[in-house]
């Protein structure tokens, strides 16, 4: 089972501060259209994905074993 | 130097006089006297950082005093950069410590940034965050990043030793208003005193050339799981290489290009005169001072204005104003959206629309 943790906004706008998900070997780009259908309140918000701990393109692979993390900018201060 | 205040830094091996005298020789630059800047400048004037400027344009809110640690309940009023000023003078007379009391823009920010060898973000919006992080690449100056939403905080280096810069982790702005602010959703007290007390550690280890500072790596810390997470991004050429090319005409306000977008109209408070009898609707929440009182206007705060529609005329100008310029943006644009046709966003905050009327009014009124 993988993992996505969710941070900021992103926890709040899921419910979830992270969730175990049963995955497909598949490309980032592939495993965002899913999450994006699976929590449409994620919809229009800024995010990046870390894969393992590491930020990268799209294109990276992610399987069962992984560790997502979705990343919101923060304004704050 | 006085060595005996900095006794306990010398006293350790890594940094002794050599270290100290470092510490005393840099030159250290804080955007945003707020939550992030009073713990960084505190620790930073302490520890003796020869040379140490603080930009802010706001005024010290009583709302403030819950987490900005420099301030007391007198400074509510007062220019932050100046009561920050003070107030650090009093910690560390030994050092030099200058005060900026007004708004970073893209105007003055290249001269700012010449005196200064590493620069601090403790700002609270995306269009000062992507400035600083611009003019950092284009003058080659390391940046320390800290960033903070309700109970966590992210922090990270930029620009250090050919390491990536803020583009190179989020490349565009967000829209104006899409992630909430501090103002509007709150804080937890505490939680920019940690964010900003481990970036004043990475400022202390980049003059030491101590450690590893945090270039490449973001450390995000959830304060209510007492969570941490490391998250390395490597360097984007292509996002370096586009500020580079734009050059310093490149720092633009993101409002201006936004308005290209979606026609939404900017306002100087000296063109507001043009106008015929507007509306000015203060979308700030009820505690933020200071209050205006010297037009007539309406106050509901931008989190209330979707459902509060139909208090409005439609058939008046509505100028939308706030604390610094950035919520009366997304007021404006919600306001066209539902079909208000004159409306517009006042580009200066509260303190400075309060300036600009006292300096207008004869003496004798108001």
């Amino acid at each position: 089972m993988a993992t996505i943790k969710y941070f900021g906004m992103l926890a709040e706008a899921t419910g979830l501060q992270e969730e175990r998900m049963a995955l497909e070997p598949q490309a980032v780009s592939t495993l965002k259209q899913l999450l994006l259908e699976k929590h449409p309140t994620l919809m229009g918000k800024d995010f990046r994905i870390a894969v393992n701990q590491e930020l990268g393109d799209d294109n990276r692979m992610v399987s069962d074993t992984t560790e997502i993390a979705l990343l919101p900018p923060f304004s704050g201060g | 130097m006085i060595m005996e205040r900095y006794d306990r830094h010398i006293r350790l091996p890594e940094i002794g006089t050599t270290g100290q005298q470092k510490l005393g020789e840099a030159k250290v630059l804080v955007i945003g006297a707020g939550g992030l800047g009073c713990p960084v400048l505190q620790y930073l004037a302490a520890a003796g950082i020869g040379t140490l400027g603080i930009i802010d344009f706001d005024t010290v809110a009583l709302s403030n005093l819950q987490r900005q640690v420099l301030f007391s309940t007198a400074d509510v009023g007062k220019n932050k950069a100046i009561c920050a000023q003070k107030r650090l003078a009093d910690l560390n007379p030994d050092i030099e410590i200058q005060a900026y009391p007004y708004r970073l823009e893209p105007s003055n920010i290249k001269s700012l940034f010449e005196d200064y060898d590493l620069i601090v973000d403790g700002s609270d919006n995306f269009e000062t965050r992507y400035w600083v992080n611009d003019a950092c690449v284009l003058s080659n100056t390391p940046l320390v990043h800290g960033a903070i939403y309700k109970f966590e905080g992210q922090l990270t280096v930029f620009n250090h030793k050919n390491g990536p810069s803020y583009r190179c982790l989020f490349p565009d702005s967000p829209k104006t208003g899409s992630v909430p602010s501090c103002n509007e959703i709150g804080v937890l007290g505490v939680l920019p005193g940690i964010i900003g007390s481990l970036m004043a550690n990475e400022v202390l280890k980049i003059c030491l050339e101590l450690g590893n500072p945090l270039s490449g790596t973001l450390l995000h810390m959830d304060t209510l799981g007492n969570q941490s997470q490391k998250i390395n991004f490597k360097r984007n050429p292509a996002a370096i290489e586009k500020v580079l090319q734009a050059g310093w005409e490149g720092l633009q306000p993101h409002a201006l290009q936004a308005s290209c977008d979606t026609s939404l109209n900017q306002i100087g408070i000296s063109e507001v005169d043009q106008l015929e009898g507007p509306l000015f609707l203060d979308v700030r929440e009820s505690h933020e001072q200071p209050k205006i009182e010297v037009f007539e206007g309406m106050d509901i705060p931008l989190g209330k204005l979707e459902n509060s529609l139909d208090q409005l005329p439609k058939n008046r100008d509505i100028v939308c104003f706030c604390q610094a310029g950035i919520r009366a943006q997304k007021a404006a644009a919600l306001l066209q959206s539902k079909g208000f046709q004159e409306v517009y966003a006042l580009k200066e905050g509260a303190p400075e629309i309060l300036t600009y009327y006292k300096s207008q009014t004869p003496k004798g009124h108001c």
